[in-house]
């Protein structure tokens, strides 16, 4: 069954991709959701039979077949189900299906259709192998193939340079994130002699090695989970690879929500996450984690607060949101982290989705300074965005509060690391809640509220020549120009997926919370995914050298038993610290909806510091440290140079100097047939000779 | 079998009338070579292919000779064996030489080797 979750939007992508050109849009707009749709159904009946089985023993496997077995090198093509593949597969198929639907309407009319729709199911399959892979290469492959879907989507209007140019972005970055990914790959295949996650003829996964070895080393420890996680900058976009991220918004705003906020950029939590094991054995690599992670949230957050464009505002969102998924990687709680990844999917996709039926009703026009007031025109999207842009600020009893919360507490109280680094973090992550608060408010006002501005628009300009070709050319021909709302097919997803960014947190209410209104067991999603998920060592810097075999033991355990009964009995003595802090923000939440609020309702364009706008000159310094230098190099040294005077020259010479040889030689063909009997006479007689003289001696 | 026979039974007679009269094995290596030496002058100073193509047949058959010298000297009848073998060789080249010999003289009216010189480079 595991296998079909997979497989149903290949056949999708098969039939959109061969049929769909010739049976045109109404086939393909029913084959693209339905494959994703058989899938979804396909995944919730898997995941109900894995909440069947008890607790300690969630996995199911499924061996389709063995795709390379050599030398003990062992990768198979084959599944696994466990709670975090399971939580997984759920909000990818649905959301995804969502956004199937959405893209219907959304693109409806475009010529290329049904490319569009294999691309986004052939990105579904390679996702869906990348969360239920069994072993690393496999996921591997998921993983290099949702970065080719995600080329191709962002490239997707041919048309336009800067959409090219966005998706070559994106593919290098994620080109030296994969390598990464691969080096990190081989070590710990030489480490471990294993890179599956379950048990592989008679070897143990590398994971629950990682648990109970002695003989590793922290140094290859740390090695290995820094390269892991160097591919998962490359993909999840963090410093110093997001750059991509941004860029990546030139693709059409369905690919935005799917691809680029709720699925593909959360493979690199997802790589952390199930590497736990091997991650909580190295402090070192957690810290880079954690501070890569805050670092990467606050400084896009920053960036985000002045843009202009209502989808860069939203991709800088991400990209900080995605930090925060790190930082709660980083310091142990990979919990914590998952389960924000499941409420930024539904609250993110939401927002993005609504920002695409903003430009859809705007003709286009995604720059929010020619937008305003558009609660009037909007209201379904109105009303949904404003449940997204809530729960994001964290909003109490939003999805986003709850998970948010947990990141934050759990950066707070968090033992991994010397003192005070752990409050550090926490400032920065509560400093990004303001931030968050304070762009998203300022993107709902100047979108919704305040003034109408579309008569500066030049898409709208542009578009009222292209529909009414009688008007002259003087200004003022558009004054009717009146936004609308989108079809159905696109209110629908906003709202299904306002719904869930309002109760997707229920499932994880933090335990302090939890007591407070007498529910015991409160955070179910944490408790589901405790077996897969390892613990950070407490107090590792102290522990690691004594203790590193018992504590080694001990997470093995955990890794197939919850053994974390103790750290629950302990859990209730500080609550009045975390619901403390809880508050704290919350209140920055509000604040940063306040400050919003006031600053851009009366004045939406008020202008926003330089150095922000133009994202902190990171391109511009990239361009400079990096990329030109790999030009004028290439240019100057490897081609004219290295290309064309040595290897050019080495060939070149060569063929030359036979070319001469045969000149020489050819002379010796005359054509005459009387002059070769000569030679061959003069051959005998010097054979002859030199047998007869050697017969002689 | 017929020309082998004829030779052997040539030498044999010699040698039981017991006459002085007694074929030694370097007359006819001498009178093999004298005919070798004739065919390769010939393929090398002739210029009609035709001549030529005699000269090729004439140095065959003074290795035959030679061969079926040393098969009579020797006792051993592998060496008339070869004398088939290259006299089935001979007979195939010369099928194949006169074909090749009217293709060429259809086509350049010349039976001059040295006109038929369109490899030459």
């Amino acid at each position: 069954m595991l296998k079909w979750i997979v497989l149903a939007p290949l056949v999708g992508a098969i039939l959109n991709g061969f049929f769909g050109k010739r049976l045109g849009e109404r086939f393909v707009s029913i084959v693209a959701p339905l494959s994703v749709f058989v899938s979804f159904v396909l995944a919730a009946l898997s995941f109900k039979n894995l909440v069947a089985l008890p607790a300690n023993a969630r996995v199911i496997t499924e061996h389709w077949f063995t795709w390379l077995d050599v030398a003990g090198f062992r990768a198979d093509f084959a599944y696994l189900l466990d709670p975090l593949s399971g939580i997984y597969i759920l909000f990818i198929t649905f959301v995804g299906f969502l956004i199937h639907v959405y893209a219907t309407g959304y693109m409806h009319g475009d010529p290329g259709f049904y490319r569009f729709f294999t691309y986004l199911n052939l990105f579904m399959f390679m996702m869906l192998t990348l969360v239920l892979a069994d072993n690393l290469l496999l996921l591997f492959v998921g993983w290099e193939g949702v970065g080719l879907c995600s080329y191709l989507l962002i490239g997707y209007y041919i048309k336009k340079k800067e959409a090219g140019d966005a998706a070559k972005k994106a593919f290098i970055a994620n080109r030296i994130g994969d390598l990464s990914y691969s080096i990190g790959l081989f070590l710990i295949f030489t480490t471990f002699g294993s890179i599956s996650f379950v048990a592989k003829a008679g070897v143990p996964s590398f994971l629950t090695q990682a648990g109970v070895t002695t003989t590793v080393t922290a140094f290859t420890f740390t090695l290995i989970a820094l390269l892991l996680f160097g591919g998962a900058t490359g993909k999840s976009a963090q410093i110093p690879l997001f750059v991509w991220l941004p860029d990546a918004m030139a693709g059409p705003t369905p690919v935005s929500a799917l691809i680029h906020a709720a699925t593909m950029v959360t493979a690199g939590v997802y790589l952390i996450a199930r590497c736990s094991a091997v991650v909580v054995k190295s402090p070192t690599a957690m810290l880079v984690i954690a501070l890569i992670g805050a670092a990467t949230a606050i400084f896009a957050a920053s960036i985000g607060l002045a843009q202009n464009d209502i989808k860069k505002v939203l991709a800088y969102s991400t990209v900080s949101q995605l930090g925060y998924m790190f930082l709660a990687c980083g310091v142990g709680a990979f919990g914590a982290a998952i389960f924000h990844v499941m409420t930024h999917a539904f609250f993110k996709a939401l927002l993005f989705l609504g920002s695409g039926s903003v430009i859809h009703g705007m003709h286009h026009e995604q720059d929010m300074r020619y937008m305003g007031n558009l609660k009037k025109y909007m209201k379904v999207t109105w009303v949904t965005m404003m449940i997204g842009w809530l729960a994001i600020s964290g909003f109490p009893l939003l999805s986003g509060f709850f998970s948010k919360d947990e990141i934050l507490w759990k950066t707070f109280s968090s033992e991994v690391f010397p003192k005070g680094t752990g409050t550090l973090l926490w400032v920065i992550a509560a400093l990004t809640a303001l931030m968050t608060a304070i762009y998203m408010t300022r993107m709902m006002v100047m979108t919704f509220w305040g003034n109408e501005r579309y008569d500066g628009s030049p898409e709208i300009h542009g578009h009222g020549h292209d529909s009414h070709g009688h008007d002259d050319h003087n200004a003022g021909h558009h004054g009717h120009f009146t936004p609308h709302e989108s079809p159905w097919t696109m209110t629908l997803p906003l709202v299904v997926l306002a719904v869930l960014s309002i109760a997707g947190g229920l499932v994880g209410i933090p335990q302090a919370m939890g007591d407070l209104v007498g529910i015991s067991n409160s955070n179910h999603f944490e408790h589901f995914l405790e077996p897969v998920l390892a613990h950070a060592p407490a107090a590792a810097h102290a522990a690691a050298d004594t203790h590193g075999a018992v504590a080694g033991v001990a997470q093995a355990a955990s890794n197939t038993a919850p053994g974390a009964a103790a750290s629950h009995t302990e859990a209730p003595h500080d609550t009045s610290l975390e619901l403390g802090l809880t508050g704290v923000s919350v209140g920055l939440g509000f604040l940063g909806i306040l400050i919003g609020w006031v600053f851009f309702k009366k004045n939406p364009l008020r202008g926003m510091p330089d150095v922000l706008e133009n994202k902190w000159y990171v391109d511009e310094v990239y361009e400079d440290v990096l990329i030109n230098p790999i030009e004028n190099t290439s240019r100057n040294v490897l081609w004219k140079i290295v290309d064309v005077k040595w290897i050019d020259g080495y060939v070149n010479a060569l063929a030359g100097s036979f070319g001469a040889l045969a000149g020489i030689l050819r002379t010796t063909q005359t054509g005459f047939a009387r002059s070769y009997a000569a030679v061959i006479l003069a051959g005998a007689i010097v054979v002859i000779g030199y047998f007869i003289s050697s017969l002689m001696h | 079998m017929l020309p082998v026979s004829f030779g052997l039974a040539f030498l044999q007679t010699a040698e039981i009338a017991g006459a002085p009269l007694s074929i030694k094995l370097s007359w006819c290596l001498a009178l093999s070579a004298v005919l070798f030496t004739i065919g390769v002058a010939g393929v090398l100073i002739q210029r009609n292919v035709i001549v030529l193509f005699m000269c090729v047949e004439l140095m065959l058959n003074a290795v035959n000779l030679t061969l079926v010298a040393f098969s009579r000297f020797l006792n051993d009848v592998t060496g008339q064996l070869f004398v088939f073998i290259v006299m089935t060789v001979a007979a195939a080249e010369a099928a194949v030489g006169l074909a090749i010999i009217i293709s060429l003289f259809r086509n350049r009216e010349t039976l001059n080797v040295d006109e038929a010189d369109l490899l030459k480079l």
